[in-house]
């Protein structure tokens, strides 16, 4: 895909969580929001993937770390053709396959079920290992929110891809600022990111803007010629990316719109669509 | 009984791991930086290049091998029961049995038995916390030939499984030549028609002590092994409490939530039966030689033998 057909995939993306979140009268919008280009990036370019074989076995895996931005991954899942978009308004319903966190059993293309932070990153560096042992090519993603870092867990599963060298595995941090209580770094400010992961033997890339596709590429591409240790990508975005009231307002962390907000949300991201097929 | 064979649990797990790991190469083994005292060194020194030292990370263990699994492996996590059921019960809940990956918790030093160390190392807990995830087996061994089976049955078993194994040598009371493991399925050790003693781990040794000893006050007790307590042998202790009419539990574990509960609440739905609950009594343990302190806290033949007869 070219950079404007992978915009115009994110707009359709974010359309869909704010679909799916409506729809649910609950879920975590921000999140899914300011990482919506990684996932487009990661299962339109990136990720040696199959939707019509989802579980074969040389596949990349990606694991979400930080499993509230459901949404996201499934909004993404979805319009890469894991399961059919109909499906993303019944979120969070009883009976659904589209748990409000990351369910594996039931959701085609989900390597892992994942919600309780911390412990994504774990997974994904035993997934990373395996690959190790088994002299496999598949590469390992896991992306992580930056408030999710501040779990010990992740430090302990990031010695340890450290020590062990494993350079099959990137970690990503979307770096959105905000978490429930507050900005990240009036809470329990985990800063620095970078240095953090350095200190743990990783390759860092830092990346700017979260939202440009060239500039997701170009980290991408580099991780790949890392070799002898493990990269983490730490992205700098915007919680609530493309819907104007939810930028930078903590408030839509967990929470969904109402019929007024969605609509709103829905006619900005239709003209911002509009605005695409235009370029 | 100076000459009977006595082996702990943690050195069967080590021989039955070094085993499993010739049998399939799909096997590996993590630690917490216990490897010495958990006995997976054991395959450590055979399977070098299949054995991952996770450091002092008991969390983050239960998370690689639940990711590990994914792939296809069969990984068996170590650590002392403290902190494989204790510390990282939520990882093991959220990584491990929500997704009911193919991973095996060998979790030693179970039980007050670990001694010396005290109570923050005597996990008196682990089979309350294993029992509840859903999908969850949990396995608590009496013997090094019960021990080794078990291993053995947890590795040809698809989801998770919890074994539990102590630190201390204990008597071999099973015959390896006849003796055969099926998850799930309890084991009657002695027949009797007076009361049924169900016990589990080293109690069950102590379960047919107290039953000799009651035998020679004219008291004829039955004894059944429950080495699987999740899935419980319902069936089986059923009948025993319908057979005999009053049912004891031991076990070296808190009194609730363990076997006795299990037991209790198996009957109590389907067979209302009086059950006096043989265990750690809801208290923590302490530091001293675990002959000594299984002589304490009343777990050892002598102590299961008065608490019965003091009952009846």
């Amino acid at each position: 895909m070219n950079k404007l057909e992978l915009q115009k995939t994110a707009n359709e993306i974010r359309k869909s969580i704010i679909t799916s979140v409506h729809s649910a009268k609950a879920g975590h919008p921000g999140g899914s929001l300011s990482a919506t280009e990684v996932f487009t990036y990661l299962y339109f370019e990136e990720m040696n993937i199959d939707p019509k074989d989802p579980k074969k076995a040389d596949r990349d895996r990606f694991v979400l770390s930080k499993g509230h931005t459901a949404p996201g991954l499934y909004a993404t899942l979805a319009e890469r053709g894991f399961f059919p978009k109909e499906d993303l308004p019944t979120l969070r319903h009883i009976g659904s396959h589209l748990q409000g966190h990351p369910c594996m059993q039931h959701t085609p293309g989900l390597d892992m079920s994942s919600g309780s932070l911390g412990q994504g990153i774990s997974a994904a560096v035993g997934m990373a290992l395996a690959g190790k042992i088994d002299h496999a090519d598949y590469r390992v993603y896991t992306l992580l929110g930056d408030g999710e870092i501040q779990e010990g867990q992740v430090w302990e599963a990031s010695m340890f891809a450290g020590h062990k060298n494993l350079d099959n595995l990137v970690v990503i941090v979307d770096n959105n600022g905000l978490q429930i209580d507050g900005n990240i770094a009036d809470v329990c400010s985990p800063y620095p990111i970078d240095k953090k992961f350095e200190a743990f033997n990783f390759h860092v890339i830092n990346v700017d803007d979260a939202h440009d596709f060239d500039k997701l590429k170009a980290a991408f591409d580099e991780a790949r010629e890392i070799k002898g240790m493990p990269t983490a990508i730490i992205v700098k975005s915007v919680k609530g990316k493309g819907v104007s009231f939810m930028e930078n307002n903590a408030g839509w962390h967990g929470k969904a719109p109402n019929d007024e907000e969605y609509a709103i949300a829905m006619a900005e991201l239709e003209k911002a669509g509009e605005a695409l097929c235009q370029m | 009984m100076s000459d009977v064979k006595k082996v702990a649990t943690r050195d069967s797990y080590g021989q039955a791991l070094k085993e499993l790991g010739a049998e399939n190469p799909q096997v590996i083994v993590f630690d917490a930086d216990l490897a010495g005292a958990t006995k997976t060194g054991v395959f450590k020194k055979e399977y070098p290049d299949r054995f991952f030292d996770c450091g002092i990370a008991e969390g983050n263990m239960m998370g690689i091998a639940a990711g590990a699994a994914t792939i296809g492996k069969i990984p068996f996590v170590s650590s002392f029961a403290m902190f494989a059921a204790g510390r990282a019960f939520e990882q093991v809940r959220n990584s491990i049995g929500y997704t009911h990956l193919n991973v095996k918790i060998g979790a030693t030093h179970a039980g007050i038995s670990v001694g010396e160390d005290g109570a923050t190392h005597q996990c008196n807990e682990d089979i309350a916390l294993m029992r509840t995830i859903p999908g969850m087996v949990v396995i608590n061994p009496c013997d090094d030939v019960e021990a080794r089976a078990a291993v053995k049955a947890a590795a040809a078993y698809m989801g998770p499984v919890y074994l539990r194994f102590g630190r201390l040598a204990v008597p071999v009371v099973n015959d390896e030549a006849t003796y055969k493991f099926q998850i799930g399925k309890g084991v009657t050790l002695r027949e009797g028609k007076d009361v049924t003693i169900i016990a589990t781990g080293l109690c069950v040794n102590s379960a047919l002590e107290a039953a000799e000893k009651l035998a020679a006050d004219g008291i004829s007790a039955k004894v059944i092994n429950i080495h699987t307590i999740k899935p419980l042998d319902e069936e089986l202790v059923v009948a025993a409490a319908k057979e005999t009419g009053k049912v004891v539990t031991v076990e070296e574990h808190s009194v609730i939530g363990g076997l006795g509960s299990a037991v209790c609440e198996v009957l109590s739905e389907k067979a209302p039966t009086p059950v006096l609950r043989i265990g750690v009594q809801d208290t923590f343990g302490e530091s001293g030689p675990a002959v000594k302190l299984l002589e304490k806290y009343k777990l050892d033949g002598n102590g299961v033998y008065e608490q019965v007869k003091g009952w009846l």
